[in-house]
């Protein structure tokens, strides 16, 4: 097993004036050439554990580690170094190219002042190869579809060239096919290049067939913790989301259909 | 290419200024006078006169382009600028109010302004928290707007009462001119400006970073809370020494930052230096234009950079309010 290069042991936060806390003391290690796949309802505190994870909120108790070190123990660019972040939202006011975006990954890796060394050179052109936008280097991104923005916004990480990468619902508003591809662009980034992987995602199904571990979370809690197989369950995902659903098995991966309310008791009188 | 031409424009404008003027010199005259040779009227007019107006004007309007790309940036909306945001009119009251009240004498005056800017844009902040939990950047334009309208009033309410002789001069000298221009006054200028725009040229990276948006800028490297910090200060220390030299001077720092985006793109590392250029270029022609146009009579720069700006600001709204 890769080394652990994202932990979080017992970690609280509670936004400040809210009576419950968003995060209630969850448990979650990430190795390298590992996918972890977190689902849940909405508010369920997915994206705060990924704020926590990358130092942008400090846990009110319990400890976040990143390689190894109390995450509090880096600085930002230090930080960007270590963990690639496709953030959920993102509205550029200004129209970059493809190109200048991806080079913004570099960040933390150059001089103030200096001019970009072959080192950055290489890191975007790498970047800009794997997740196959080089024939769009010199477009603005205000004409990029939304398949293909996601795409660059997943080079931009990887430009950073880094240990963990994290998504924060990287198929939201895409088709069927450009889910697809960014599913396997980060699973095959993640197992072929040995990063730790994150995905918050709505898409139980998707997720199931290309992460290695799943965490379900409910109210701040992990709710189930596992491989897919152990994970999606009836019973979870009924619990969690509040719904009738059927799990079948497909091709050894399970995977679920939400019950429409005629359909739902015969089911449960089956058990 | 592109660079050689923004020079070689930025040094005519130079140049046609020291020779352009009210007094009737010719352009051998003003460049011989300007080497210290010709007629000893003439080398004073273009060493004391000229010389150090057109100067301070291509200065003041490098840093009011430079301080117009960086709030965009900041705020991330491509429509601010130091003047609708309302960090000029603070500027121009804090000012006036050095002024009114006989504070300290030339070097004191940019302080007033800086403290002014720096009162407007918390003011502008708060107001456009008055409207929602985030800052919706258009609401804090709508602020900075009525901020600047504020500041006007209480201007107007200090012009009324003060009796201060200095505050004769100053209702023209708030619409923006460099008639009181002179070394001493570029020398203070420079003192306060150069510090600002060294630090925003140094940060042109994380500038690009910031106009992705606060939680992007985090995740790839920048500590946002600092940076913001110190960029509004620079910014309002920036204005400050615009608006304590040379009045109000609008449109400027809207206009020349999207000039320079059309053309050579939005990456700071190149927009601030260029719009600098522009910016001191197109203020060094509208000061030769406030000087010559109705001359002997003078029109106020910052009247024309608005008559030329307003047309130039409602393009641009219709370019990126779709």
């Amino acid at each position: 097993m890769g080394e652990v290069i994202l932990g979080l042991a017992a970690v609280r936060y509670r936004y400040p004036g809210v009576d419950r806390d968003a995060v209630a003391g969850v448990t979650l290690h990430i190795r390298r050439g590992e996918l972890v796949g977190i689902v849940g309802p909405n508010g369920s505190g997915k994206t705060t554990l990924l704020r926590l994870l990358v130092g942008v909120l400090r846990a009110s108790a319990g400890s976040v580690t990143v390689a190894g070190k109390p995450v509090g123990e880096w600085n930002r660019r230090e930080l960007a170094r270590i963990i690639g972040v496709v953030p959920q939202r993102e509205e550029p006011v200004f129209p970059l190219t493809v190109e200048e975006t991806v080079f913004l990954g570099r960040y933390a890796h150059m001089g103030a002042l200096a001019a970009p060394r072959r080192a950055d050179r290489a890191a975007v052109k790498s970047a800009l190869e794997r997740c196959d936008v080089v024939e769009f280097t010199d477009r603005r991104i205000s004409t990029l579809s939304g398949g293909e923005w996601q795409r660059v916004r997943v080079a931009r990480a990887l430009a950073q060239e880094p240990q963990a990468l994290i998504l924060d619902e990287p198929t939201a508003n895409l088709d069927i096919r450009h889910e697809m591809e960014v599913f396997e662009l980060v699973s095959d980034l993640v197992h072929r290049d040995g990063i730790a992987g994150v995905v918050v995602t709505h898409h139980v199904n998707l997720a199931a067939r290309f992460v290695d571990r799943m965490v379900v979370m409910n109210d701040g809690r992990t709710e189930a913790s596992g491989t897919p197989g152990e994970v999606i369950t009836r019973e979870v995902l009924e619990r969690v989301f509040g719904w009738p659903v059927e799990v079948d098995m497909w091709r050894g991966v399970p995977q679920f259909v939400p019950l429409k309310s005629g359909e739902s008791k015969p089911i449960h009188q089956d058990d | 290419m592109r660079w050689f031409l923004l020079l070689a424009v930025a040094v005519a404008a130079v140049v046609a200024g020291i020779a352009l003027g009210p007094a009737d010199l010719s352009w051998p005259e003003s460049m011989r006078g300007l080497v210290g040779r010709g007629d000893d009227t003439a080398v004073v007019i273009v060493r004391q006169l000229r010389a150090p107006r057109v100067l301070l004007a291509f200065l003041v309007g490098g840093c009011l382009a430079v301080t117009g790309a960086t709030l965009q940036a900041l705020v991330r909306n491509p429509l601010a600028d130091p003047y609708l945001l309302g960090l000029s009119g603070g500027a121009g009251v804090g000012a006036v109010l050095a002024i009114a009240l006989h504070a300290g004498g030339a070097w004191a005056v940019p302080a007033a302004a800086f403290i002014g800017a720096l009162v407007a844009i918390a003011l502008v902040y708060r107001l456009a928290l008055v409207a929602g939990a985030g800052i919706d950047p258009r609401v804090l334009l709508l602020a900075g707007v009525v901020v600047s309208a504020f500041g006007g009033a209480i201007l107007g309410a200090i012009f009324s009462l003060s009796s201060a002789a200095e505050l004769r001069n100053a209702m023209m000298w708030l619409l923006g001119g460099f008639d009181a221009a002179s070394w001493q006054v570029l020398g203070i200028f420079s003192s306060y400006a150069a510090l600002p725009l060294a630090y925003l040229y140094y940060t042109n990276r994380p500038l690009d970073l910031l106009s992705l948006g606060e939680e992007p800028a985090q995740f790839l490297g920048t500590d946002v809370d600092r940076l913001k910090l110190h960029l509004y200060v620079s910014a309002s220390l920036l204005t400050a020494a615009c608006v304590a030299v040379s009045g109000i001077i609008g449109f400027v720092g809207l206009v020349v930052p999207h000039a320079v985006r059309m053309v050579l793109g939005h990456t700071h590392r190149t927009l601030l230096p260029a719009a600098f250029l522009l910016g001191g270029t197109l203020l060094t022609a509208a000061d030769a234009v406030a000087r010559t146009a109705f001359a002997p009579r003078q029109l106020p720069v910052g009247v024309v950079t608005a008559l030329v700006g307003v047309p130039v600001f409602a393009l641009l709204l219709r370019r990126w309010a779709k």
